[in-house]
């Protein structure tokens, strides 16, 4: 296995009483797609927060590049090369699609001309080409996604974390969208994605983590993962994985 | 082209008011620029930056005494001062700023905090001996040009139409920036901004800091044009209040907003006044109740107001004409 990129050593996130990220540690190998998946709740957002800098660890550690990047602000984590999409899309609302893109653009460029030469090199990738005028409020879900998914790019990132890119796509747009990440890793961006779309974690993972009530309770290759009790037990209840077992045995 | 050229237009054209305007006019249009351009410099905080301050008086009053006391107490030159007036407001700008950002005030609480600077500020000016206390601070009249007083209105006009030039030119080139982009980004989702790598405290403060500067240059411009000033003048609520309403009727964040809002406010004050007569407080009425229509109804300022009109104007042939 590749160096890890990323790795996240038995990080928790208390939030009062309530134990939200528990002593959980993750490994993104350098140009793979890692994917994080777990129930509802299990706190895979709240990882994601700690890792891009918006949530400060109770304890343990993030490592990146060989760095210790634990409790660093998010804008310094970002100019370090980690970008991140946002579950509930954060559109610039007021301003169009090009504005919007060009906003992470400027990370590395500062002259409007040149970053305004990635923001539509990057509009292209995505598939965002034709819209690029129109203002950002205007966009389809799918568009809004694909807006966050540029943004996130035109910050030139080695390490991209999505969190749920596909939820609420329709089937036919999931398959639009999916070779556009295959193509990013294509290009030795580094990924870990959350995210429920199972088809898609399926085709476009090497290794999933599993985060359930704050515990990571397995990792493999998404077929090992999918097979493992403790990880059909998380999704479907205590006992689910003798029974299933149980109906085919019979 | 389109970056420069209305702006080349706009100050040409009102550079060749005072051919055909009389004193009475002058006097208008001057106190009008002034007021413009204390709102450009709230513009650029709260209409670019989406900070709202309704302490602005703090930048102007700084600016309008340092301005009268550097020359009236220590004997330094007008220009002098007056360039130190608009260091001070930038410097008072980034202490204010420094406080509140850096202990991640937002929305009203910041709006709320910097209206308690400029009331601490008024009050302060109030009793300080160096600022005159409750007497103020007169300038001496020196009707020269390297004391920066001039015989005739027209050169005040000129010099205040040149503020308000170079702040519009500062603001087109804030907005074609990569600090413009990324101030804009802040107002809209500043953690959204944050994701992308911008340092919204850090911008934040800066926009703070030219937004101080500019207000303090309109308000050491009053200085020199009535040669006096004390602490109800200088860091009275009623400049907060216009710096804030010129854009806001104008058109938050944009370049011609507060020009466009200071204009069109003054001249409905005047109006009002001179419609109501002697009725002492129903100017003030009627000037309230079409500021609550504007914002009503053009919630994006007569800039947005007209924007939307041309849209809709030019959309109707657009669509009957149909896709062919």
């Amino acid at each position: 296995m590749a160096e890890p990129l990323l790795s996240v050593e038995r990080v928790s996130r208390r939030f009062g009483g309530l134990l939200a990220v528990n002593a959980a540690s993750l490994v993104a190998p350098q140009g793979r797609i890692t994917a994080l998946i777990g129930p509802n709740g299990a706190g895979k957002t709240t990882l994601f927060a700690i890792i891009s800098g918006f949530l400060k660890p109770s304890d343990g550690a993030v490592r990146y590049a060989g760095a210790d990047i634990t409790g660093e602000p998010p804008h310094k984590l970002a100019r370090r090369g980690i970008a991140r999409t946002f579950q509930i899309v954060q559109p610039f609302t007021g301003l169009s699609v090009r504005d919007n893109i060009l906003v992470g653009a400027h990370l590395r460029h500062r002259a409007r001309e040149a970053a305004l030469v990635v923001a539509e090199q990057v509009a292209r990738e995505v598939g965002l080409a034709d819209r690029l005028d129109r203002p950002a409020d205007t966009l389809t879900v799918a568009g809004r996604k694909r807006l966050e998914l540029a943004r996130a790019l035109a910050t030139e990132p080695k390490l991209l974390l999505l969190d749920e890119v596909l939820a609420g796509l329709n089937p036919s747009e999931i398959r639009d969208i999916v070779p556009v990440i295959r193509g990013l890793r294509d290009r030795s961006i580094t990924i870990v994605m959350i995210e429920h779309v199972m088809q898609a974690v399926m085709s476009l993972a090497e290794h999933v983590f599993v985060l359930a009530e704050g515990r990571m309770i397995a990792e493999g290759t998404p077929a090992q993962v999918a097979a493992d009790p403790a990880v059909i037990e998380a999704y479907l209840g205590h006992g689910a994985a003798a029974r299933l077992g149980g109906a085919h045995g019979h | 082209m389109k970056t420069w050229t209305p702006i080349a237009v706009v100050v040409v054209l009102l550079a060749a008011v005072p051919v055909l305007a009389s004193n009475v006019v002058l006097n208008f249009l001057v106190v009008a620029l002034m007021i413009a351009l204390a709102g450009q410099g709230w513009n650029i905080l709260g209409g670019y930056g989406g900070q709202y301050s309704f302490g602005h008086a703090a930048f102007f009053g700084t600016g309008a005494y340092v301005t009268a006391i550097l020359q009236a107490r220590y004997g330094v030159n007008a220009w002098v001062a007056f360039a130190m007036g608009i260091a001070a407001g930038a410097l008072v700008g980034a202490v204010i700023g420094g406080l509140t950002f850096r202990s991640g005030l937002r929305g009203s609480y910041f709006a709320l905090v910097t209206l308690a600077f400029a009331e601490v500020l008024r009050i302060l000016a109030s009793v300080a001996p160096i600022t005159g206390a409750g007497v103020g601070t007169l300038v001496k009249l020196d009707l020269r040009v390297g004391a920066m007083q001039f015989h005739s209105r027209a050169v005040f006009y000129w010099l205040i139409l040149a503020l308000v030039a170079a702040a519009l030119i500062i603001t087109r080139l804030i907005e074609r920036s990569r600090f413009g982009v990324w101030l804009v980004a802040v107002r809209e989702n500043e953690d959204a901004a944050l994701a992308l790598g911008v340092d919204a405290t850090a911008v934040k403060l800066a926009a703070m800091a030219i937004s101080g500067a500019i207000t303090a240059a309109a308000g050491g411009f009053y200085v020199q044009y009535f040669l006096f000033i004390d602490s109800g003048l200088a860091y009275g609520t009623w400049i907060s209040i216009d710096a804030l309403l010129t854009p806001i009727i104008g058109g938050v964040g944009t370049v011609f907003g507060p020009l466009l809002g200071a204009l069109v406010a003054r001249a409905l004050g005047e109006a009002a006044q001179w419609l109501t007569g002697d009725a002492p407080g129903l100017d003030l009425v009627a000037y309230g109740a079409v500021l609550v229509l504007v914002i009503a109804f053009m919630p994006r300022g007569l800039i947005g107001g007209l924007a939307d009109m041309r849209r809709w104007l030019t959309r109707r042939p657009a669509v009957e004409a149909g896709h062919g």
